[in-house]
């Protein structure tokens, strides 16, 4: 009885998640009356602002790996090294992002850094851009400093690092040729996690008039039918190839399997 | 001159005294063990020549050159850690020759290096292994060689074997002497173990309390130990406590037998209590050739460990542990029965 219980809850749960992404699916390639067709996305891949946008957006995210990677692996690795006792606030302030929404992050920006400020970052296009990439590292901190954090609980940070130290090596080889190699698979799930949310984000883009991928899904759903509904299956397609390619990396870590 | 010269060493974690006026000289090439229980502060000591933990007082030299403000990745002293720390994103070879690669060391001279240490450690076929792939024992035989391929100066070992089971400790323990007189490289290794420290030191440390209880060779340590807390620590002891009788003759009264001393009894007066001590092995059960003093009693408890038996024996307040070996023609006494345990007065101990 518990049994049939489990395996029903189970079917209604995949249900519950298939069944809209099967009707988006099926939406999406009836875009002629007689049968199925990838018109839509044919449309949409053609469409030389989906290309413009997506490149943006991807280059963000790229970016927003990089700031996220060189601020939070230091950060993790020496709150565990020298100060555990600021685990908790570091974590704290870690999940802020989650509670202050991203509306109120970009108003911040705009009245700090408007044209008339002291620095007057939205003056163009490019302190736009970097003030964008800001807020997507904070967005994405969250994941970023969880996943860091439990890779470098799996390794003993302390040891390697006094054997590396004994050995002759400074901090920046410490860091960059131990640690980071060592937290890579926790590294790569965050850098993933963080692609996938920086790709289908709206508000920071749209808010600072920015040509990023998230305001274009917005725009053409607003204007056409089944041309969104493509776009939403890519959406989620990246998604899905970014959290298969976290498992993939894992599996692939030569380094991190257990003795059998 | 000594080789390492550590001076007045003192450490304080907020309230908590660890490490207490430690002074230590060392030769060149010598091997020294910190013995102790956990928290005497042998492990604080070698951090802090390490340069882990930074001396609330006191200095530290070696070859005579002053190194206690500086870093320990420029201290050139290679270390092995418990855990063994081996870096696992790097294989064997990468893992022995990262000293080397660090410090600038042309990639032609790594290689052959890097060969030289794997065939000390008899690895050479496990080069291109990554740690995970490797036993307890191998992957502290490539510490080891790891902490010793850029030739340091000093070679600090923090409990290598503790983590191993007792077969591969016994064997390793042997390697890293043999390699260590090989290479003539000054040692100094901590260790709760006695064994191990008797076996492998040229010269051991006891400590307790953060501080240097004896310092003196594995000979000395376990025949001669100066205080109680050596005697007791190293090896099994029994403490008699007696009271002087005859201060100028040197005898002492431990229950109802006397014995004459012919060590000084550190300025005992009669009437006075003292502590002895005697090895289980000085002991025999009955007359013996050569013994000359004797306690009475009665057999407590019979433990039979192969080739010694070990037994207990009461007498009165106390409780003495003798060991004999173990003879097939002559079966073990009995529970009860009255026993004479003879020994020579000169293998007594009076402690401080």
């Amino acid at each position: 009885m518990t049994r049939f219980i489990a395996w029903t809850v189970f079917l209604f749960g995949c249900l519950f998640f298939v069944l809209p992404l099967l009707g988006l699916t099926e939406f999406s390639l009836s875009m002629r009356r007689e049968g199925y067709t990838f018109d839509a996305y044919r449309v949409v891949l053609a469409d030389p602002q989906f290309r413009a946008t997506f490149l943006y957006s991807v280059m963000a995210a790229v970016m927003t790996i990089i700031m996220g990677v060189l601020i939070v692996v230091p950060t993790a690795y020496w709150v565990r090294l020298k100060m555990p006792w600021l685990r908790p606030v570091v974590e704290f302030i870690t999940l802020l992002p989650l509670v202050i929404p991203a509306i109120v992050i970009v108003f911040g920006y705009i009245r700090l850094y408007n044209t008339s400020s002291v620095l007057p970052l939205m003056g163009s296009t490019a302190g736009t851009t970097v003030l964008l990439i800001c807020g997507f590292t904070v967005l994405a901190l969250p994941y970023m400093y969880r996943a860091v954090d439990t890779g470098m609980r799996t390794i003993d940070i302390k040891t390697l690092t006094e054997a590396a130290q004994s050995l002759g090596a400074g901090w920046f080889t410490i860091l960059f040729r131990i640690i980071l190699p060592n937290v890579l698979v926790a590294v790569l799930s965050g850098s993933f996690l963080t692609f996938a949310i920086v790709i289908g984000e709206f508000v920071f883009p749209a808010l600072l008039n920015l040509p990023a991928f998230g305001p274009y899904m917005q725009i053409v759903g607003a204007n056409k039918a089944y041309e969104p509904m493509a776009l939403a299956v890519i959406a989620f397609t990246i998604t899905w190839a970014c959290m298969g390619l976290i498992q993939l990396v894992t599996r692939f870590q030569k380094h991190t399997q257990v003795k059998r | 001159m000594a080789f390492l010269e550590l001076a007045g060493l003192k450490k304080s974690f907020g309230d908590l005294q660890v490490v207490n006026d430690f002074s230590l000289n060392v030769d060149q090439g010598e091997f020294i063990s910190f013995l102790g229980p956990s928290g005497c502060g042998k492990t604080t000591v070698l951090r802090m020549v390490a340069g882990f933990e930074e001396p609330s007082a006191g200095s530290i030299k070696v070859g005579g050159t002053e190194v206690t403000g500086l870093k320990p990745n420029e201290r050139d002293m290679g270390m092995v850690f418990q855990a063994y720390a081996l870096f696992p994103n790097m294989t064997v070879a990468q893992n022995i020759g990262f000293g080397l690669k660090v410090r600038g060391t042309p990639k032609a001279d790594i290689k052959p290096r890097v060969v030289e240490m794997l065939k000390i450690i008899q690895l050479e076929q496990l080069g291109d292994r990554y740690p995970y792939q490797l036993s307890g024992g191998q992957q502290q035989r490539v510490a080891l060689a790891r902490a010793l391929a850029p030739s340091p100066k000093l070679l600090l070992l923090d409990e290598p074997l503790s983590a191993l089971d007792a077969k591969v400790r016994v064997s390793l323990r042997d390697e890293i002497r043999s390699i260590q007189k090989r290479l003539g490289i000054t040692t100094i290794f901590v260790t709760h173990d006695q064994e191990e420290a008797l076996s492998i030191s040229d010269r051991i440390v006891v400590m307790h309390g953060g501080v240097a209880q004896q310092v003196a060779t594995p000979f000395e340590i376990y025949n001669r130990p100066s205080t109680k807390f050596v005697a007791n620590f190293v090896g099994t002891l029994n403490v008699l406590e007696g009271t002087v009788v005859d201060s100028a003759l040197g005898k002492v009264r431990v229950n109802n037998d006397e014995i004459s001393l012919k060590q000084s009894l550190n300025g005992a007066k009669n009437g006075d209590a003292v502590s002895l001590a005697l090895r289980p092995e000085a002991m025999a059960l009955g007359d013996y050739k050569g013994h000359d003093s004797e306690l009475h009693g009665k057999i407590a408890d019979v433990s039979f460990l192969g080739s010694v038996i070990r037994v207990r024996v009461n007498l009165g307040k106390e409780t003495i542990a003798l060991d004999t070996f173990n003879n097939s023609r002559t079966p073990p006494p009995n529970v009860g029965d009255n026993a004479k345990v003879t020994f020579t007065s000169n293998d007594l101990l009076v402690l401080q």
